[in-house]
């Protein structure tokens, strides 16, 4: 594809001039040297990448290492990552600087790891969210250009977009989520036979000649408007992308499995409701990944201001951080950091789902990258820096997982900028004001 | 056109109408169809001249499609939700809204599936009254009759005539791979209804003759206005005709036009739409209850709240031409047979609803007084004072309360296990104590504590772990006791009807901002009419500063824009 070629090639040539200072590691030279290959086919194994927000932080005495690097310390509300530890990597001391804008609870620390910036009001991202950003590069050949779900009802509840109105809706419901990836327009790549649909094909020229009528509408329209419908039309060129690969053969994969059709069920914030609803979704969503329908993801498993609720109880997760009181003896809040437990729980229960699919010898986790993030530090103080964050797998090869690494209150934008290069995006600065970048983690790098 | 005329085309709104369109055109016969198709415009006139897109709301959506197609054609699906601006409508985020991939994969679906229906065989002859000579192959003469005065329809203006061509030549060149005419005719109704033409609302202007230099919605684009601010949904045949004719930049007969549109029956849709927004209904989607601290509170309830809050607002408004202040003290409402154990009455009626009068010692004061509302702003097991207080200044006063600091210490708050502090009041007092917190707390809770007699489903209650509640209450200077109170001073409070003023400017305008001399003018009008929403709302539609074009559309419109640019979020 021109469009890749021409990145490729200025990320050459930005890797010949400054490479060590960028450490932009190169998408084609990862997969050469690093890289592994289907054996059937030869094809290269896709590399995905995805997040996972919870809302509402930790108990950071309970949460942080004391130490970095390696074999790092697994604090209590750290233990359960225990299996996975070695595929784990833990982000302390970075922190959210703020220059002046105002700190607007829950809703600051989200949006500022994934966009770099600092929102002045609540609603809408300040900008491009970076999973956008590396789906435009890496979600292309893909049925979806990206899949986002909410665990906890509410479509409105994501940070995934391109900034000021546009925001990926979130899937709520495990049999719609089940329906827009295994429903019509699902082509098993492990079926002995394939048939284009004359229909798909007829939808794909109708789709052509749509965006051949972009000029005609944009000639006329103001530097807003236009952007609404660059948008729009890129959209367009997604949809175009997804019958074009329900129009073409897929390869097979072993690793895909299509699972069975899932019931309608309740979707709420009660949270053994939302335990139920985000395995059903994990479970659906690491097959779409496996069945290569889609290489980047955005999982909410609650909201910043966490809705999640537990039968009888009159307040929710969120009002418990501010208005329970810390037990002296223990030292936190026991009723809050229930729901931090089961956050921890699906967050484990998420990664090894993406670990126990095997391709080649790696594994789904091995090759993808999963940033885990929250929006708080301490919930009970809306607390913003030392924001916890965690990357799991490796980007096939391209990350070294399983250490801590301290940012010594250095901005959390330089977490955004080192994935993003780790999945070849070509940015050597990013983030505003600020959280403005250029120092990407080498130490995460492989 | 003579006024019983225009009476007549608007009351025949409700039926589909691509049949009205016949009928106002005559017989079309398909063979005459493509080669004497009226002269449109050239590809650049209407879209000669874009100030602004507003997005599709669902509603809007959803009512356009059953106003053209007939209520039987099912839309279902789902709709990527307008980002809401802060303090802001849903109309204003929807001049802003732009469509994701996944919000466009679901309109495709959407419209597959609203073709499929439109040219089914059940309802094709409504729709197709060409016979096409051969219905495996393509028949340009036919797809025109069909798809033209459709497309005119849903984008709200004629399809010039390289659109008409354009779609006609989607219908046959897709005819190959399908092998139907009628399966083709859907793929180019599909192709409409993903068109931005029909998701957005384009806004064209023209030259204001009143204003040298300035510019004014034009003919069509006041179409649109008029039906999505008073109908909630696109032009029907007669606001088309008022447009092509010129009607609507003559201020006598816009005024004529509006007029009939707020009598029309199709103003309550109009209603409900604009107060779903004001009042942040979306937020019934996220309401969750515990089912062991609220029993009561099942599914059917909890679908009833907002229908419940939209017939009172819409009786009291509409149908009985009542003042809007009157919204905060009206006793009466509506009730089904669920929510009869949560406002603890008798509902006769096993199914439906039937009209209710609260007595007036119930305290079950106008919308305030409703489970819906003080649900909606109230936690999952327990009311809240403050949330209530909080919506009552922002939603209804249109006075935002600054957010709690981010680092704000809540431990005075405890828990309301307490023995100690049995009563929201005693807990709120303790908290703000603090001076950090009771900067806010004091323009949210006066107001809040009032409505405490209520639990956080809007079930009535004198007691409060034992302790007697007291629902004495304030807003600045005014004291007053309990929802009643509240009602009466909120419908003397002259913030609440210059805020509805101004939340119907905006909703008009989709622009999160109206101009001070605008609202003043129009809510002296709206006074003078004793509150009644038809006034509010005919002002509204009639004020020519509400068509002005703001700034120099023009300059911005030839302005570059780089594809970096818009990754970088700069302008």
């Amino acid at each position: 594809m021109a469009f890749d070629l021409s990145r490729r090639t200025a990320l050459k040539g930005l890797m010949n001039g400054s490479a060590i200072a960028v450490g932009v590691p190169l998408l084609d030279v990862f997969l050469d040297t690093n890289g592994t290959a289907l054996a059937a086919t030869g094809a290269p194994v896709p590399v995905r990448f995805g997040t996972w927000f919870w809302g509402l932080g930790v108990n950071p005495n309970r949460f942080f290492p004391k130490g970095s690097g390696a074999d790092y310390d697994l604090p209590p509300e750290l233990m359960p990552i225990k299996d996975l530890q070695k595929k784990i990597s833990v982000f302390k001391q970075f922190n959210v600087p703020l220059d002046g804008a105002p700190n607007l609870p829950h809703a600051t620390g989200g949006p500022a790891v994934r966009t770099g910036r600092a929102i002045l009001a609540q609603g809408g991202l300040p900008g491009e969210s970076l999973d956008v950003t590396i789906s435009d590069l890496i979600g292309k050949r893909s049925r979806f250009a990206s899949l986002e779900i909410s665990s906890s009802g509410d479509p409105r509840n994501s940070l995934s977009g391109r900034g000021g109105g546009n925001l990926n809706p979130s899937e709520v419901a495990p049999s719609q989520l089940y329906a827009r990836i295994f429903g019509t327009g699902f082509k098993d790549p492990n079926s002995a036979t394939f048939t284009p649909d004359p229909q798909v094909m007829a939808r794909r020229s109708v789709l052509s000649a749509v965006t051949e009528q972009r000029q005609a509408l944009e000639q006329s329209v103001g530097a807003a408007d236009k952007q609404k419908l660059d948008q729009y039309f890129t959209s367009i060129r997604q949809l175009e992308n997804q019958l074009d690969v329900e129009l073409t053969k897929p390869e097979p994969l072993q690793a895909c499995v299509v699972p069975k059709a899932v019931a309608d069920r309740p979707v709420n914030a009660e949270i053994d409701t939302v335990m139920k609803n985000h395995e059903l979704m994990t479970d659906l969503l690491v097959m779409a990944l496996a069945c290569d329908q889609t290489r980047v993801f955005n999982m909410m498993f609650n909201n910043g201001a966490s809705s999640l609720t537990k039968v009888g109880s009159t307040i929710t997760h969120h009002q418990l951080t501010h208005e329970e009181v810390l037990d002296t003896t223990l030292g936190y809040q026991p009723n809050a950091t229930f729901f931090l437990t089961k956050i921890m729980e699906a967050w484990v229960y998420f990664a090894k789902a993406l670990d126990a699919v095997k391709e080649g010898d790696r594994t789904l986790l091995d090759n993808s990258l999963v940033m885990a993030h929250s929006e708080t530090e301490f919930a009970k103080f809306h607390t913003i820096d030392n924001l916890p964050v965690l990357l799991a797998g490796s980007a096939g090869g391209r990350v070294r997982s399983g250490i801590c690494v301290d940012g010594k209150g250095s901005p959390i934008s330089r977490i955004g900028l080192t994935v993003q290069q780790a999945m070849g995006v070509a940015v050597d600065r990013w983030g505003t004001k600020s959280m403005e970048t250029n120092r990407a983690i080498t130490e995460g790098m492989a | 056109m003579s006024l019983k005329m225009k009476t007549f085309a608007l009351g025949m709104a409700a039926v589909p109408l691509a049949g009205l369109a016949y009928v106002a055109a005559g017989a079309i016969h398909a063979d005459a169809a493509a080669v004497t198709a009226p002269p449109a415009p050239t590809l650049a006139a209407p879209l000669d001249n874009v100030v602004g897109l507003r997005r599709l709301t669902e509603s809007q959506y959803r009512n356009t499609i059953a106003d053209i197609f007939g209520p039987d054609v099912v839309v279902s699906g789902r709709f990527e939700p307008i980002v809401r601006p802060e303090h802001g409508l849903i109309a204003a985020g929807a001049r802003e809204a732009s469509l994701s991939p996944a919000g466009l994969e679901q309109y495709d679906a959407m419209a597959r599936n609203i073709a499929g229906q439109v040219f089914g065989e059940a309802h094709r002859g409504q729709f197709v009254r060409c016979t096409p000579a051969d219905p495996k192959q393509a028949d340009a003469a036919c797809a025109s009759a069909v798809l033209t005065p459709i497309g005119r329809y849903l984008f709200r203006r004629p399809l010039t005539t390289e659109e008409q061509a354009f779609y006609v030549k989607l219908a046959g060149d897709t005819v190959g791979n399908t092998g139907s005419f009628y399966k083709s005719l859907e793929l180019a109704l599909a192709a409409m209804l993903t068109s931005p033409k029909f998701l957005y609302v384009i806004e064209t202007a023209e030259p204001d003759p009143a204003r040298p230099g300035q510019m004014r919605l034009d003919n069509y684009s006041r179409a649109s206005r008029l039906a999505l601010l008073l109908w909630d949904s696109a032009p029907n045949e007669a606001l088309l005709t008022a447009a092509a004719q010129g009607r609507l930049t003559d201020q006598a007969q816009l005024q004529t036009t509006a007029a009939a549109m707020v009598r029309s029956e199709r103003f309550e849709q109009g209603v409900r739409a604009f107060f779903s927004d004001m009042l942040l209904f979306e937020k019934f989607g996220e309401l969750s209850k515990d089912p062991i601290v609220y029993p009561y509170f099942n599914t059917e309830v909890f679908n009833t709240l907002p229908e419940q809050m939209l017939r009172t607002i819409t009786d009291h408004l509409v149908t009985r031409g009542g003042d809007y202040r009157q919204l905060f003290t009206t006793n009466r409402t509506f009730m089904t047979r669920a929510l009869g154990p949560v406002y603890q009455v008798q509902v006769k009626h096993s199914y439906g609803w039937e009209p209710y009068e609260f007595a007036p010692g119930d305290d079950r004061a106008g919308l305030l007084g409703q489970a819906g509302f003080l649900a909606l702003y109230s936690h999952s097991g327990r009311s809240s004072p403050t949330l209530r207080g909080r919506a009552i200044r922002e939603l209804l006063m249109c006075q935002p309360v600054p957010n709690p600091p981010g680092n704000v210490n809540f431990t005075a708050v405890q828990d309301t296990t307490n023995k100690a502090m049995p009563t929201a009041r005693i807990r709120l007092d303790a908290h703000s104590t603090d001076a950090v917190c009771s900067g806010c707390h004091k323009i949210t809770d006066p107001i809040g504590l009032s409505l405490e007699r209520f639990d956080g489903i809007g079930a009535f209650r004198t007691t409060e772990n034992g302790a007697a509640i007291d629902t004495d209450g304030a807003i600045g200077a005014a004291r007053f006791q309990g929802a009643e109170g509240l009602g009466r001073t909120l419908a003397a409070d002259p913030q609440t009807t210059q805020c509805v003023t101004t939340r119907a400017i905006e909703y008009a305008t989709g622009r999160n901002e109206a101009a001070d001399s605008l609202v003043e003018g129009i809510e002296k009008g709206f006074a003078a009419d004793k509150y009644t929403i038809r006034s509010l709302f005919l002002r509204v539609a009639t004020a020519p500063e509400a068509y002005q074009v703001p700034g120099k559309p023009l300059d911005d419109a030839v302005k570059h824009v780089t594809m970096a640019a818009i990754r970088q979020g700069r302008p």
